[in-house]
């Protein structure tokens, strides 16, 4: 299977026309060096009958969460998804068109992004957003980058209790750019405050903060954002966008960048992507941002019409000054993002952030309930949180999954001195007798 | 002809929905005996209300507003706009591979694993080179990585003042971005007469500061630079690396490898060499791949095989970190290994025939009106400009570019590469027809004979789509970047 169109008639005409006897002419100016003297050593083609099988075979070599009941989050979570949502990013005129440069044939995307930059600036409290980056991860870690940028200063600080992976993305980027990146160490859950002024000393080009973090717990934003803008320093805090339905929104309290994984907002957990990132910023950062941003503006009819816009800040027109390499991000992921919200409308968001907290409240109180088991911290939480067990939580979840549950994600991979932790999410799509079944696999370890 | 659509908030009507959800079935709680009142919020978020068929009718109508590879011709320069073949989509969306959580055990994933670890040495044959991480989520990104992981490996050798990345005039502008974002300094060498790079200019730039020399190949151009095996020498022979942009992988594959062309540093476009649909910008995937002495710097983790069961790498002392959460864009993963299973070695050779062949057709066929300004056989894509058409009528690049709207193609990219005045970059794709080819040339020959003979009808083209040509510079003048209520 080659999806070539073409016959042998076909290109015997074309290279006729070309004025060539054979294919390999055009080929001639590979220099023999440099030329592959063998065929690639793949497997044999398959038709689509058989790859149809073969994928079909892979995938079943999977345990997938329509048969395991999740618990586990830390950055990817088994929210529900409206059928629209796949309905409409399976168009394919959204799907099978790039970005989009010519915007009389492309309003679609662009108008999309547009009303996605609404939700996310209604979401986040922000003034503006651009149209989407890779992932949570690395939209915070150009957050970081783009803040030294602005202040002219070369020192991020982070909280311990930002996602793990974020930090080492962080740290990657930072390395790349020679930025010093201080960790603040965490207290009970939350960020050490007293830590943190000490960290903030010197002036560093911003704070990174994840709201609710890793943990599940909720931070001292207020303060967090008093003490960052003492210094002079920008404030970002990367926010799970469920969470918004409930908790003030970044902008309410002085953030400067609001980035997230988007993820939550209608998209499969994909075994961690392709999801989305989202960037917003203050009105005062817009030609900072990196990446794609979409403007309304007016056509020749007098019609109103979208575009891409402030492209001076890119790499096609600014090459190496640009505020960012990024070019493809994350459209589709975004498209169902932005389908999703139109789904749940301002009452559905909130109704599903409440889902969210009041289950995994109950889910909490039984599981620390249990001899053995308390609570890891006693911050408050948002739909994520940690219990310390009596057994290994690695242990715990080999139990589960045997019982078709993944009961959450041991911590002690990411945090040695939380080796006895398990970390546990519950979403508004877990039942009751769901989470009663998680706290029978629990009960039986101590 | 379909007029604009409202927005989605703009058909809000108050207490309208589309979700249903289930009652609370756990005690119910007051929220502020859980979270203290400080950390809510106040207001809502201005969502809009509407119902489940306000929504789809609204997508669905804004869909047809759009050009898509699936509609019609997509002949965009460097972007490999070929069909996307819908049995990788049906897979891709299989529960199996997209309701996976990345923190499942690794014997819960063990097919997950398998594709991954077969398609990394698949691209590692396709790429010639020894070693592959798939985590970097578009080609940009790749490319960061790919600099990352060669200033890695200078330090690691003790070479600090390595901080020359050279790029010829014709690269890609990621090149150069991403090379800023690693604290390089970026060095342009210029093209010569025939398209590649000037070896004159290139020895001129080589000293001991040089980290790596970025190159496309083919290049923006569409021509292969004949003389990259000496370009590779020189370049190693001063101790700097080759870093190879994959944009325009689809003219090679299984006639030459950019591993064996020389290059140390090779990412992929899965979103264009191996058909995943581009998304209207996203998502992509640009795995990185490597020879041999770079391996220890690749991004962790990778996927292991013990000859039993697949595990994730994590165990890299010296690897510069991650790029991304978890193992990358899996799913584009799957639609791309789809792909090269249902392909094989003799099919992708196959693809790189018949996107070169219908190439040269096109660039052959519009000489009658266009000017080459690189008289060769092109590979996968070429170069033309209206340099006559604009000399007699003053008809311009993005005047043809908005009348191919009215032909119902999408243009080709326009000014670009930046060395070519007033640049037409075309990439057919092998999946096109002789016939689909044969009517772009009878549209841009139209439009060479309207240029002359109704010049302003060309000017002020678009006139059939469903807005015009939109005012940009009052959109960047005067930035409207979201929808308020009111305004």
């Amino acid at each position: 299977m080659d999806f070539i169109p073409n016959t042998d008639r076909n290109r015997e005409e074309m290279l006729r026309a070309i004025g060539v006897g054979s294919l390999e002419e055009l080929f001639a100016d590979i220099p023999p060096e440099a030329r592959l003297g063998r065929p690639l050593r793949l497997p044999e083609p398959m038709s689509e009958l058989e790859l149809q099988q073969h994928m079909l075979d892979l995938a079943d070599r999977n345990a997938h969460l329509g048969h395991l009941v999740c618990f586990a989050g830390a950055g990817i979570y088994d929210h529900y998804i409206p059928a629209v949502v796949d309905h409409v990013i399976s168009r394919s005129e959204f799907y099978t068109a790039y970005t989009p440069y010519q915007p009389e044939v492309s309003q679609a995307v662009l108008q999309s992004i547009f009303e996605y930059q609404t939700m996310i600036c209604e979401l986040t409290g922000m003034d503006v957003s651009q149209a989407s980056h890779y992932d949570g991860a690395t939209a915070l870690a150009e957050a970081g980058l783009i803040s030294c940028n602005t202040t002219g200063r070369r020192h991020i600080v982070v909280s311990a209790t930002v996602h793990p992976e974020y930090r080492r993305v962080l740290h990657t980027y930072a390395a790349g750019a020679d930025l010093k990146v201080t960790e603040v160490p965490y207290r009970d859950g939350v960020t050490d405050l007293e830590a943190l002024e000490r960290a903030l000393a010197d002036d560093p080009a911003c704070l990174l903060v994840q709201h609710p973090n890793f943990f599940g717990c909720l931070e001292p934003v207020q303060e967090m954002s008093g003490l960052i803008h003492r210094r002079g320093g920008l404030f970002v805090v990367a926010a799970s966008p469920i969470s918004l339905g409930l908790l003030a929104p970044p902008g309410s309290y002085g953030a400067d960048i609001a980035v997230g994984e988007g993820q939550a907002l209608g998209n499969a957990p994909s075994f961690g992507g392709p999801t989305f990132g989202y960037f917003a910023v203050t009105e005062k950062l817009v030609r900072r941002l990196p990446g794609r941003v979409v403007g309304a503006t007016v056509d020749s009819r007098g019609q109103r019409g979208f575009v891409l816009t402030l492209q001076t800040r890119e790499q096609h027109i600014r090459r190496e000054k640009a505020t960012s390499n990024i070019c493809s991000n994350e459209a589709l992921n975004a498209l169902a993002a932005t389908v999703y919200l139109a789904m749940m409308g301002k009452r559905g968001i909130r109704e599903v952030a409440e889902l969210c907290l009041k289950k995994a409240h109950y889910a909490r109180d039984a599981i620390t309930s249990l001899p053995g088991f308390a609570p890891a911290f006693g911050a408050p939480f948002f739909m994520e949180f940690a219990v310390r067990c009596p057994c290994s939580p690695a242990d715990l979840v080999k139990r589960g999954t045997a019982r078709g549950i993944l009961p959450g994600v041991a911590l002690g991979r990411f945090y040695p001195e939380l080796e006895d932790c398990l970390l546990v999410a519950v979403t508004e799509k877990r039942s009751k007798a769901q989470i009663d079944a998680l706290v029978k696999v629990l009960e039986g370890c101590a | 002809m379909k007029g604009p659509e409202p927005l989605i908030f703009e058909l809000s009507s108050p207490g309208r929905k589309a979700y249903s959800l289930p009652a609370c079935d756990v005690p119910d709680k007051d929220i502020r005996s859980l979270i203290p009142e400080g950390f809510l919020r106040a207001g809502e978020p201005d969502l809009p209300e509407v119902s489940e068929v306000d929504v789809v009718r609204h997508y669905t109508r804004l869909s047809q507003l759009n050009h898509g590879v699936d509609i019609g011709f997509y002949p965009l320069g460097s972007c490999t706009m070929k069909y996307s073949p819908k049995v990788n989509e049906w897979a891709a969306r299989l529960p199996g591979f997209s309701w996976l959580h990345p923190y499942q055990p690794e014997e819960l994933v063990q097919g997950a694993l398998q594709l991954m670890y077969e398609l990394q040495q698949y691209l590692a044959e396709i790429g010639g080179v020894d070693k592959v991480s798939l985590q970097p989520a578009a080609g940009a990104h790749g490319e960061l990585t790919g600099l990352l992981i060669i200033r890695a490996y200078h330090r690691h050798r003790g070479e600090l003042q390595r901080d020359k990345i050279i790029v010829p005039d014709s690269a890609h502008g990621t090149n150069p971005a991403s090379a800023a974002m690693t604290g390089c300094r970026i060095v342009e060498v210029k093209s010569d007469a025939r398209g590649g790079v000037d070896l004159g200019e290139l020895e001129k730039v080589l000293d001991e500061r040089v980290a790596a020399l970025m190159l496309t190949n083919p290049n923006t151009l569409g021509l292969f630079d004949e003389n990259i095996v000496r370009i590779a020498r020189m370049v190693h022979e001063k101790g700097g690396l080759l870093y190879y942009d994959g944009a325009n992988a689809n003219a090679i594959m299984g006639y030459s490898r950019p591993g064996d062309m020389g290059f140390d540093v090779v990412h992929f476009n899965l979103h264009k060499t191996f058909s995943t649909p581009h998304g209207g910008g996203g998502p992509g995937s640009g795995p990185v791949g490597v020879k041999e002495k770079l391996i220890p710097f690749l991004p962790v983790p990778t996927v292991g095989f013990d000859g039993e069961r697949y595990f994730l790498e994590y165990d890299r002392p010296l690897s510069i970190g991650q790029v991304k959460a978890f193992y990358g864009n899996f799913g584009v993963m799957v639609k791309a290994y789809a792909y090269i299973r249902a392909l094989g070695a003799e099919g992708l050779k196959r693809v790189s025939e018949n996107a070169v062949l219908n190439a040269n057709y096109v660039m052959r066929k519009l000489q009658k009106w266009y000017d080459l300004p690189y008289d060769r056989h092109c590979k996968h894509e070429f170069v033309v400009n209206p340099r006559r058409i604009k000399e007699r009528t003053g008809v311009k690049t993005l005047d043809i570019a908005k009348r191919l709207l009215d032909y119902g193609v999408h243009p080709p990219t326009v000014y670009f590469p930046l060395i070519v005045d007033e640049a037409l970059m075309i990439e057919p794709t092998e999946t096109e027809s002789q016939e689909a080819l044969d009517y772009f040339v009878w549209a841009m020959g139209q439009i060479a004979e309207e240029a002359e003979r109704d010049t302003e009808k060309v000017k002020t083209a678009p006139h059939t789509t469903p807005v015009g040509r939109l005012d940009e510079a009052q959109a960047a003048r005067r930035p409207v970047l979201r929808w308020r209520r009111g305004a």
